[in-house]
């Protein structure tokens, strides 16, 4: 299918959020608001629960459905509390020794004058550098949208998975076109030249899995027992060795002559 | 080793000719052209092009800090013939075959007379031993890609191993899209080498340089355990068009400025050029590990 299409797939309406996610995977779901210094972001949805009967955070960036849900998440598009809510939520995790799952889902972060004010750079940045030596497991599942850093601030994981008809790119196709070619109308072209469709990324050595979801049913019945097994396995290794491997997933992306 | 005798002035035709154009999420701002005069962004004033660049790359009259070439801003703050430079054979490929990549590389190159848009290597300053990078805006307006990525992780990975501390003087516009999801990768790539380095209990200093906004800003610009910027300069995740688009207004003048940030609390200091090597030597000896 055209990147294009598949683009537009993700963003759909209709398509279940990140709190549909939360709701289908995880049992005995207790939201935790707030990232302590300023505000509670509703862009992202966080908090504790079970995967197949074991406590685990879980993280989702969350659109919303209707008119009003959609503005009061800000389209999924989180402000830089957010991303201090998930890292909170995230070193609790540590200190509790249970496996961290995000869900992905934004166009990106935030470009306005608060996001900007509170540090939205610094947010992102303090994501990576964390993420990257935890303790837990951490395993993040784009579901729609991967908008560039916005999206890479949950997903500096030991496993990336990707639904379908998810994309994850550096810059939206649009913003591509109307950067470089200085035409909004060239997004199909940039959307094929960013190779930010599941196929590509999987080829590109960026993520582990692709998951089909043509059958919604069959996706809600085997995540969990997927997700579950692949921290089962995560957690065989000690914390050493995890965050060895996750800094060498990343640490081996780049394509250059020497 | 740095020398002033092997830089020549630098030529832009290739962007007075429209080939070399910012390949980041960012418009560039009035570049200097290869003339006489140069119009001052700061006072407005017309001022003599080799005034300007005698005089740090800064206005003689209002002090305004225009784009420093790396390498001349590493000689400027390096101590003399101090300066070894780390990782100078790697080259950026068009591995996605984007349109006009390889066009863009080759112009870059050409204008810039450098391999990419960041220089490392150690140093010392005033005698005190650091490795050091610079970013360089006439290469892709100093945008981020394999090359930028590997050249950082392993100069702060090389750091950790020697036990030196870090500077870095940054200025981009963002991640290179020309390299897709590659590019954002490499914040985490760099981010991980920051966070061992740091873990080492080993000291970083960020000087942020104008402009320095989106995937740089948001990962090793901003992981600084100290945080300097010239003045004047603009420091962003987002690029003011893009924030005035998103908000339908026009922003303040002076938002996402240097000083803008030290009031809101995200920087330490703003270091004008002819301070900062006092200053980087006064930091890295507070710093210094008695053996
Ligand atoms: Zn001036």
């Amino acid at each position: 299918m055209e990147a294009y299409k598949r683009i537009q797939l993700s963003r759909k309406s209709g398509r279940p959020t990140g709190l549909d996610f939360v709701n289908h995977v995880v049992t005995d779901f207790f939201e935790m608001h707030g990232d302590r210094r300023f505000a509670d972001d509703p862009a992202i949805v966080a908090g504790v629960g079970r995967l197949c009967g074991k406590p685990i955070t879980v993280i989702a960036q969350e659109k919303g459905h209707t008119m009003k849900e959609r503005t009061f998440r800000n389209f999924g598009s989180p402000h830089p509390e957010g991303y201090r809510k998930a890292l909170r939520l995230m070193k609790q995790a540590e200190k509790f020794g249970r496996p961290v799952l995000c869900f992905v889902d934004t166009s990106g972060a935030f470009c306005g004058t608060g996001a900007e004010e509170r540090g939205q750079g610094l947010a992102i940045a303090e994501n990576l550098c964390e993420m990257m030596t935890l303790k837990v497991p951490i395993l993040t599942v784009f579901i729609g949208e991967g908008g560039s850093g916005g999206a890479l601030a949950l997903a500096v994981a030991d496993q990336v998975w990707m639904l379908e008809n998810a994309y994850y790119a550096v810059i939206s196709p649009e913003g591509c076109a109307s950067i470089l070619w200085k035409d909004s109308k060239k997004v199909r072209e940039a959307s094929d030249s960013l190779r930010c469709v599941p196929e590509d990324l999987l080829e590109l050595g960026l993520i582990e899995r692709i998951l089909p979801e043509s059958d919604q049913d069959a996706l809600w019945r085997t995540l969990p027992l997927e997700l579950s097994e692949e921290f089962d396995a995560l957690e065989a290794m000690t914390s050493e060795e995890r965050c060895a491997k996750r800094y060498a997933r990343f640490r081996k992306m780049g394509v250059f002559k020497e | 080793m740095l020398k002033s005798a092997n830089f020549k002035p630098s030529r832009n035709q290739l962007e007075n000719m429209g080939v070399a154009t910012a390949g980041s999420g960012f418009t560039e701002q009035p570049q200097v052209p290869d003339q006489l005069c140069t119009k001052c962004p700061g006072c407005g004033k017309t001022i003599f092009t080799s005034d300007m660049r005698a005089n740090l790359w800064m206005c003689p009259s209002c002090g305004y800090h225009f784009k420093y070439p790396a390498r001349k801003h590493l000689l400027k703050i390096c101590d003399e013939n101090s300066f070894e430079e780390w990782d100078t054979g790697l080259r950026s490929t068009d591995f996605l075959h984007f349109p006009g990549y390889a066009v863009k590389l080759k112009s870059a190159r050409l204008n810039s007379r450098e391999n990419e848009s960041v220089i490392s290597g150690k140093a010392a300053i005033e005698g005190e031993p650091c490795a050091i990078f610079a970013m360089d805006s006439r290469f892709m307006m100093g945008s981020m890609g394999s090359v930028v990525g590997e050249k950082i992780t392993r100069l702060f990975e090389r750091a950790t191993e020697e036990r030196l501390p870090v500077i870095g003087f940054t200025l981009s516009g963002g991640a290179r899209m020309q390299e897709g999801t590659t590019s954002l990768m490499q914040m985490a790539k760099t981010s991980g080498a920051v966070k061992y380095h740091s873990d080492a209990g080993l000291l970083y200093i960020t000087v942020l340089t104008n402009p320095t906004t989106g995937g740089v800003t948001a990962s090793f610009a901003m992981e600084g355990d100290i945080l300097l910027s010239e003045p004047g300069a603009l420091i962003g995740f987002a690029g003011p068009r893009v924030i005035e688009q998103t908000m339908r207004q026009k922003l303040p003048k002076g938002f996402q400025s240097a000083e803008f940030l030290l009031e809101k609390g995200f920087l330490d200091g703003i270091v004008p050029r002819p301070e900062q090597r006092k200053v980087l030597a006064q930091l890295l000896r507070l710093h210094r590990k008695e053996a």
